[in-house]
């Protein structure tokens, strides 16, 4: 863990920039944290990327939120995640106060909604690109059960409509039975 | 009770309950934000939505935003924020914590990795929704080849590859497809 004024000073301005570029949902910070805190300081892996998001995820709240605070709190601790948290809101906060005045002519207008059309591809790319990585890393691990769980996971939500939190809480249930009977069978 | 502080419980409460995020908690907000407290209309309502859509941030985070700017100006937008943040935050850090410790528990860290299997099905599932929303336009399943935006598609087939071969970053990724957007759709 990290002290000090740098760091702090770093976490802010991270985590602002990339709360003011959090188009077309949460799950875009992923990709962003990954280059900011993995790929180009090298805070922490890959792996631990991987095992917050599915924290982030599987809590209440928005990923995006969820995710900075936890980003936060493995550099810097306590104080990182305040400071993430912190972060994370003021650009929300600044530009929604601005729209909010102005709001009839932000959404008839012609120009921002083409760059807007043209940020969903940019998104899409970026979660593609995610994914590929993210599978690669769970199936390299060469469980079958662990595998299957994610094709499962989106048909539940996707093509049947399934609520999130029961989706999470049966992945949980799934998994604590599949550790019990293994640990029966080798006695 | 005072309305600042009114905001808070209220988005509390709505930040406690939106497990998954996004668009399944918008009924949840509606439904304390125009029924039950009636402190914005409901075409006002579907305005915001449309407004956090097009801003970033979370959605959850810029709805909140929203309706407190306008009802309890920016300490209002604040309460009503942090409301809808907090109990989030610190299930997270509460939870992340107790996986750090119990690492050496077979039970946590199968949990751990099936929660990261299902969260990486649930990414795809947010993932197709935007890509369908990019190349047609709407997210409704059952498309025809032909109502296909091949420009669209181009742009996103060009700026994966992009990013597969150099991971380049995220931030040029979203300001290169918004100029593509300002030049072709507009």
């Amino acid at each position: 863990m990290k002290k000090g004024i740098k760091i702090y000073l770093w976490l802010l301005a991270t985590n602002l920039f990339i709360s003011a570029f959090t188009f077309g949902g949460g799950y875009i910070v992923v990709p962003m944290v990954r280059r900011f805190f993995v790929a180009k300081k090298q805070y922490f892996t890959e792996e631990d990327l991987i095992n917050m998001a599915a924290i982030a995820q599987s809590t209440p709240g928005a990923i995006a939120i969820n995710l900075s605070a936890l980003a936060g709190y493995k550099v810097a601790g306590m104080t990182g995640a305040f400071i993430s948290c912190f972060a994370a809101i003021i650009p929300p906060l600044i530009i929604l106060t601005v729209v909010s005045a102005f709001y009839k002519i932000f959404v008839t207008n012609t120009v921002i909604a083409a760059i807007l059309k043209g940020m969903e591809a940019g998104v899409a790319a970026l979660m593609v690109d995610l994914i590929m990585d993210m599978c690669s890393l769970i199936l390299k691990r060469k469980s079958l059960f662990l595998s299957a769980m994610i094709p499962l996971a989106f048909i539940a939500n996707y093509i049947m409509g399934i609520n999130v939190a029961l989706i999470l809480f049966f992945c949980c249930f799934l998994c604590i039975l599949q550790v019990f009977y293994k640990k029966r069978k080798r006695k | 009770m005072s309305i600042v502080w009114k905001l808070f419980i209220t988005f509390l409460k709505i930040g406690l309950l939106s497990i998954g995020g996004g668009y399944a908690i918008i009924p949840l907000i509606q439904e304390q934000v125009v029924e039950k407290n009636s402190w914005i209309s409901g075409k006002m309502f579907t305005d915001i939505i449309t407004i956090s859509q097009m801003t970033p941030g979370p959605l959850a985070v810029n709805t909140s935003t929203f309706v407190g700017l306008q009802i309890g100006g920016i300490i209002g937008a604040l309460a009503a924020t942090i409301g809808c943040i907090l109990s989030g935050v610190i299930i997270s850090l509460a939870l992340y914590r107790f996986f750090q410790t119990h690492q050496k528990s077979d039970y946590v860290l199968e949990v751990l990795n099936g929660l990261k299997s299902a969260s990486l099905g649930l990414i795809i599932s947010a993932a197709v929704t935007i890509i369908l929303l990019a190349l047609y336009g709407n997210n409704k399943p059952g498309l025809d080849f032909f109502s296909l935006n091949w420009t669209a598609l181009l742009i996103f087939l060009a700026l994966l590859f992009v990013l597969r071969k150099w991971k380049i970053n995220p931030i040029l990724i979203m300001f290169a497809s918004g100029i593509a957007g300002l030049v072709i759709y507009r």
